[in-house]
């Protein structure tokens, strides 16, 4: 399945130091991304599930330390690069579309002119070219080109999440991350947003990141999925394994926690307490406090990786082994 | 009374009857702003809201959802149209002329629930002042009942012990926490109409599931009559046994929760809810056939609304003024000339 990964991320740890003590927020974070593969990352606000976002990008705030690990890109490690190196692989061969699209375009700019700058940047094309291909990736993101010579103000959510999504592909990046990228959006709007970014990625053959809190939304786009809890993974495998037969408790919770308009009406059942604080997570199994299932040894020691085919989990007492389907 | 709907309840059950309720503000233009316009933001929405029910109201943002909800508290003023309310008495009453007495009987016995726990608190006030001020302004009971019916009512929402979060301030407590809060501010007062505007949209998932189980709860064991605000289907399917789907300032759509998303008779409830994603990797959906989003109404020409964009109109639906709500046979209500 890894036979061609674009982006291999090993062990990694990002730590916020705060007056109150580190916060392990990124905390032993392993996986692999292969061509035209798109990731999942789901969890709980909280989870850490956009603080390896900012991580793999290198975007972090001055109190963050990227404590270990390495982010290899096409063989380049990431973490050894200066800001400067940094600044030209970002947009270039790994880039980004945040939920606040309000936010990443500039008010006072046009939104076709903002692309240019992008692409002239990294002298991916420049005058006229540029402009052609600002063409091309409003035609690819299904924006009227008429909007190329206007300014953010004077576009809906939906067009401004376009737009930045059209500025990510514009120089035709190795990977997508993508943080939420229709949270803010209508159904609709989420829709033909989803489906296009699908078609588009798999056009180019390009690999995504998607990291969202919406198991549905990732259940449709993701063909893996990672599940985050308290700063790690704590499952990961192929997207319909991993939904099929959960072997986290969390995960399992997750789903059964999450409503569905299709399908029998399965009774919700909610999912007790609140992530931790990752200033002192809890010994052991970080979930230990919440599960259903946890024993002594899941409250002192580490849990082992359970592992199904390409399908793995960290866990003392793996759901699918209880027998509790 | 439901002239122009066909709600085949009769009224005088009604905890809550809204009829032909339109709200329009008005937006200005051109030289020294005289080109007025109106934005119809709800225009003609009738429905009945039984005691002890819940009905949700779903449609996508700038539809005229919230400005329904908060015209039958009487937070917006209708331009057109009544609200009635059952009083003390047992009989509907319109409250717009409320006054006085009346209607500090009504404004206990109508809650709001908002979407942000964030917003919705002043963040200098105790959890108990917070719970404690509609007591206040209704001058009911003195500092010992108070304290009391307060306590009961934070545990009535699982925050308990409440002597553990009674002197807390709103920065002190978690989102789902905060809700709860916002519920038992609601519900100090014994309502037995509740607006709820998105409440749980703003939780995560987990703490969401909670949430809408105790107002499920909360439901069945008050009997309050709950309207129940919200975009996502999903959520309305666990929350509500009726659901109204709203386009542009008009109920397109209502009926048995399950029926509604079994077998959607409105184009546009079938838009809405194909584009819905299930968290089943197996599922397949269909593409969703409308194009477009939602725009402003404003001055909206006299024919469907959902013209537009609507798969299925002709020229007949150029050609007519909007359709009316009607019986679509087996208590499906609908307002579409070809369903």
């Amino acid at each position: 399945m890894n036979a061609d990964p674009v982006l291999v991320v090993d062990d990694l740890k990002m730590h916020y130091v705060t007056r109150t003590g580190t916060v392990r927020a990124v905390d032993g974070v392993s996986f692999a991304v292969a061509r035209g593969q798109s990731l999942g990352l789901v969890g709980e606000s909280g989870c850490g599930k956009s603080s390896i976002a900012m991580t793999l990008l290198k975007l972090l705030p001055d109190n963050a330390r990227l404590v270990s690990g390495s982010i290899t890109l096409n063989g380049v490690d990431l973490v050894t690069l200066s800001e400067d190196q940094m600044r030209a692989h970002r947009w270039d061969r790994i880039s980004m579309v945040f939920q606040a699209a309000m936010n990443s375009l500039d008010p006072v700019y046009r939104v076709g002119d903002q692309i240019i700058e992008a692409l002239e940047a990294h002298s991916a094309s420049v005058g006229r070219d540029a402009m052609e291909r600002v063409r091309e990736l409003f035609d690819l993101v299904s924006l009227d080109p008429t909007y190329i010579r206007r300014y953010p103000h004077e576009y809906s959510g939906g067009m401004r999440q376009r737009a930045i999504i059209a500025m990510a592909m514009a120089c035709e990046p190795d990977i997508i991350i993508a943080d939420e990228p229709t949270t803010a959006l209508d159904v609709i709007v989420q829709d033909h947003i989803l489906r296009e970014m699908q078609a588009i990625q798999r056009a180019l053959d390009m690999s995504m990141i998607y990291i969202s809190h919406d198991m549905a939304v990732i259940a449709e786009v993701c063909d893996v999925v990672g599940v985050m809890y308290a700063g790690k993974l704590v499952e990961f495998g192929p997207t319909t394994e991993v939904y099929a037969r959960p072997i986290h408790p969390y995960t399992k919770a997750l789903m059964s926690a999450f409503p569905s308009v299709r399908g029998e009406k399965h009774e919700l059942t909610t999912l007790p307490g609140e992530p931790p604080d990752l200033l002192d997570p809890p010994a052991g199994c970080a979930f230990h406090p919440r599960c259903a299932y946890a024993t002594d040894e899941c409250r002192t020691s580490m849990p082992p990786t359970v592992q199904r085919g390409d399908h793995w989990a960290t866990c003392w007492n793996p759901v699918d082994d209880v027998g509790d389907e | 009374m439901n002239v122009s709907s066909g709600i085949t309840s009769t009224a005088s059950q009604a905890l809550v009857s809204a009829v032909n309720l339109a709200k329009r503000y008005p937006v200005s233009a051109g030289w020294f702003r005289r080109d007025r316009s109106f934005i119809h933001a709800v225009d003609g929405v009738s429905f009945d809201l039984m005691p002890g029910e819940t009905l949700g109201l779903v449609g996508e943002s700038g539809c005229g959802k919230t400005t329904t909800g908060r015209m039958l508290v009487r937070l917006t003023e209708p331009t057109d149209g009544q609200v009635l309310f059952k009083n003390q008495s047992g009989d509907l009453e319109d409250i717009a002329h409320l006054k006085g007495a009346p209607l500090k009987d009504f404004r206990r016995r109508a809650q709001m629930v908002f979407q942000d726990p964030y917003e919705s608190m002043n963040p200098r006030r105790t959890i108990f002042d917070t719970v404690a001020e509609p007591l206040h302004v209704q001058k009911m009971g003195d500092h010992s009942e108070r304290f009391e019916r307060v306590s009961e009512t934070l545990s009535m929402v699982g925050l308990t012990p409440p002597a553990s979060f009674l002197f807390r301030f709103p920065h002190e407590l978690s989102g789902g926490q905060r809700q709860r809060v916002a519920i038992a501010r609601a519900l100090v007062m014994e309502p037995s109409f509740v607006v709820a505007d998105e409440p749980t949209s703003m939780l995560d998932i987990s703490i969401r599931t909670g949430i809408m189980q105790l107002m499920n709860e909360l439901a069945d064991r008050l009997g309050i009559g709950y309207l129940y605000i919200t975009h996502d289907l999903a959520v309305a399917r666990y929350m509500c046994s009726r659901i109204a789907v709203m386009y542009l300032g008009k109920i397109v759509e209502m009926g048995d929760t399950e029926e509604v998303l079994r077998n959607p008779i409105h184009p546009y409830t079938k838009a809405l809810l194909s584009a819905v994603p299930v968290p089943d990797p197996e599922a397949t959906r269909d593409a969703v056939s409308i194009k477009g989003s939602v725009s402003a109404p404003v001055d909206p020409l006299p024919r469907c609304r959902f013209y537009d964009r609507c798969p299925i109109a002709d020229d007949y639906c150029r050609d007519n003024d909007h359709p009316p709500f009607e019986d679509k046979g087996a208590g499906r209500l609908a307002a579409c000339h070809k369903a």
